[in-house]
């Protein structure tokens, strides 16, 4: 690489970079050779730490007005949104940010399995990736809680008592988890304590995540290897930094329409009943981007292999790197893959759909038939798709088509992969 | 894009086929023309005062509104009361406070910064004097609701006689909007219950909307700022992505001419 041989300019720069090449870094990371072809999808990278950082500050603050007490939590919020000043712009932003994390993170996910990105050299990157969205899944859990309005308190109440489906010990590890026998003012503390220490994890692996994108580099919407720095490349700064800007304006928009305009509407209104251990809603629903995997939980009449399966529906996805027998990373050059790709966008929608219906009668059957198939995909169509799938010719750079390669990149290119 | 196409009418025709299935059961809560709806919403001045009267005199014989305090009817995208207005309906309260230095707790007239004061002293005693049923607090009331203002607004005008095939135990009416039809609140509106300041009549339907609209506001009291602060947010980053997206195009200018 050859940011290695860059050196500060000034005297004091060398002498400082000598002792702790801070220098070096900032250089590497504005020099940083990125694919010149990267499109739109790849931006959700850079909104994805814009949206991990707003939730931090904004956590910070509500913490500063918040009481994790079972007795006070809820008035404490209602306290936040009426005497705070700004607390209930604060308080939106926090709520509203959780769920424009989660629709990054799914077109982020959605972006890699479309391109192939989680593919040798990137596994280890894809693997931090899991298991960032495993721990944002936790902490977006235990903050739903932290309110104390009744679908806090039951949602709560439901998960944990998942637990209960381990053989012998499931009961004890409840109680030890609520620190008592109900969700009660013990679970409330040590969920608070716990999503005040899950974003700083996050922010830990998202380093290591982006360290590990950097030894590779960025896949690109062609999916081959290419030369660094070479024409194919751009530096990252100014060229990746404003267009992730641009994208990012724009996510911000629709961010701000939610957060001033249907502040509550991606919530449920039960949350504003203050929790009652005594009355149980109708319906105890998760937030909307738990529901794929809550459809595929309740989709299992067992309970234990239900359980089982919601979580390997997530695990599974960990070892996609080898599930996905083929040499070709994007899905351009893989005409059935594409098909499937869309089948499985398809799938999930539906599960999350089903999600948050009853689960009875025909929701229940299309949500047996997609859980099947979401599984179907990865460990059997993928693998196999691997060895049966007859791939397009891809090219030997990202130039190339430009300066007139071979005809059939001319359709590659006219489709996902623009060139900018 | 094809497949694009393929997976939105697949969603789509979920969608329609669920909202068909459920067309039978859903009731169609009645509308109005909520002021505070839209990009520049504000609360009708007005019916916020008279939807205060509503909550004073009828609402707040059973219903408690604990998260609010006297200060806020005078404070601004409120009802607004003038500060001597408030202060005096303030005063109109009996609040509790102490104990004095005898340990004694003593009565004292209501001051701007009290809370509601509230009509039991308990949820108990509230459960005790309802037959059981506990009159929720209506603070966040309409944000509590699936159906929101409408679903309020509609519940307050829902009673009916029971239909036949319907029969109601003692303490239980029938509102055709409730969840279930069964409700233990009487109506609690009638033709002219109270007698407006303004001269306004007060039908139950004009006192259904005041009484909401006041719900709405004491549910989200900075609701004003955050449509104006919205709308300014919103405008702010328009111009701004639009200059981005000029800078990109011009930065980006280079790279396609070295190509």
């Amino acid at each position: 690489m050859s940011d290695h041989d860059y050196r500060p300019k000034s005297k004091v720069g060398q002498w400082f970079n000598d002792r702790l090449p801070l220098l070096t870094l900032a250089n590497h990371l504005t020099d940083y050779p990125t694919p010149k072809n990267l499109n739109y999808w790849w931006t959700f990278g850079g909104i994805l730490t814009f949206c991990l950082i707003t939730q931090i500050i904004t956590g910070l603050t509500l913490a500063m007005h918040y009481i994790a007490h079972a007795d006070m939590a809820f008035e404490s919020v209602e306290h936040i949104m009426r005497d705070v000043n700004y607390g209930w712009l604060i308080r939106y932003i926090h709520a509203n940010g959780a769920s424009m994390f989660f629709l990054a993170v799914y077109i982020h996910i959605f972006r890699s399995l479309f391109y192939g990105s989680y593919k040798s050299p990137r596994e280890i990157i894809w693997i931090i990736g899991i298991i960032i969205y495993l721990l944002m899944m936790a902490a977006a859990f235990m903050g739903y809680v932290l309110p104390w309005g009744q679908m806090s308190f039951w949602g709560a109440t439901v998960i944990t008592n998942l637990f209960s489906a381990i053989p012998l010990v499931g009961e004890g590890i409840v109680t030890w988890l609520w620190g008592g026998y109900s969700v009660d003012n013990p679970t409330l503390t040590r969920f608070f304590t716990l999503h005040y220490l899950i974003p700083f994890l996050i922010l830990g692996l998202v380093i290591l995540h982006i360290w590990a994108l950097h030894v590779p580099g960025n896949n690109n919407p062609v999916g081959i290897d290419i030369k660094k720095p070479s024409k194919d490349t751009v530096p990252f700064h100014p060229y990746i930094v404003i267009k992730d800007g641009f994208a990012l304006l724009m996510f911000m928009i629709v961010f701000a329409f939610f957060v001033f305009y249907a502040p509550n509407i991606l919530g449920h209104a039960d949350n504003y009943i203050e929790a009652n251990p005594m009355v149980t809603p109708a319906h105890i629903v998760p937030e909307w981007y738990l529901l794929p995997f809550y459809a595929i939980l309740r989709s299992v009449p067992d309970k234990l292999l239900g359980v089982v399966a919601m979580l390997s529906a997530i695990l599974i996805l960990a070892v996609l790197p080898w599930l996905d027998t083929s040499k070709i990373r994007s899905a351009v050059f893989r005409p059935l893959y594409k098909q499937f790709y869309w089948i499985l966008v398809a799938d999930v929608l539906i599960l999350g759909y089903m999600g948050a219906m009853p689960a009875e009668g025909l929701y229940l059957l299309i949500a047996r038939v997609a859980t099947a198939y979401y599984f179907l995909h990865f460990l059997v169509i993928l693998p196999v798709l691997g060895f049966k799938e007859k791939t397009l010719p891809i090219p030997l750079s990202i130039t190339e088509p430009v300066l007139g390669g071979s005809p059939n990149l001319a359709a590659a290119r006219s489709k996902e992969s623009k060139i900018e | 894009m094809k497949n694009l196409y393929k997976l939105f009418s697949i969603i789509t025709i979920i969608i329609v086929s669920n909202s068909y299935s459920f067309a039978a059961e859903k009731v169609e809560y009645l509308k109005t023309d909520w002021s505070f709806k839209g990009l520049f919403g504000k609360f009708d001045r007005a019916s916020l005062q008279r939807g205060y009267q509503v909550y004073t005199e009828v609402c707040a014989s059973c219903h408690s509104m604990k998260y609010l305090s006297y200060r806020n009817l005078a404070e601004k995208g409120g009802p607004e009361f003038s500060e001597v207005q408030a202060k005096a309906i303030a005063a109109s309260f009996d609040v509790t406070d102490g104990p004095n230095s005898d340990g004694e707790m003593f009565t004292r007239p209501g001051k701007l910064s009290d809370k509601f004061v509230m009509p039991y002293e308990n949820v108990k005693a509230a459960q005790a004097a309802n037959g059981g049923a506990y009159p929720p607090d209506m603070s966040v009331l309409v944000k509590a609701r699936g159906g929101g203002v409408d679903y309020i607004y509609s519940l307050l005008q829902g009673y009916e006689e029971a239909p036949s095939n319907v029969s109601l135990d003692d303490g239980v009416y029938y509102n055709k909007y409730m969840y279930g039809n069964k409700i233990r609140m009487a109506a609690p509106l009638s033709e002219g219950l109270v007698e407006y300041g303004d001269g306004t009549s007060a039908t139950v339907e004009q006192m259904s909307k005041d009484i909401t609209t006041f719900l709405m506001w004491s549910a989200e009291p900075h609701l004003e700022a955050r449509h104006q602060m919205g709308f300014k947010a919103i405008v702010y980053l328009i111009i701004l992505t639009t200059l981005v997206y000029f800078s990109m195009k011009k930065i980006w200018s280079r790279v396609k001419s070295e190509v």
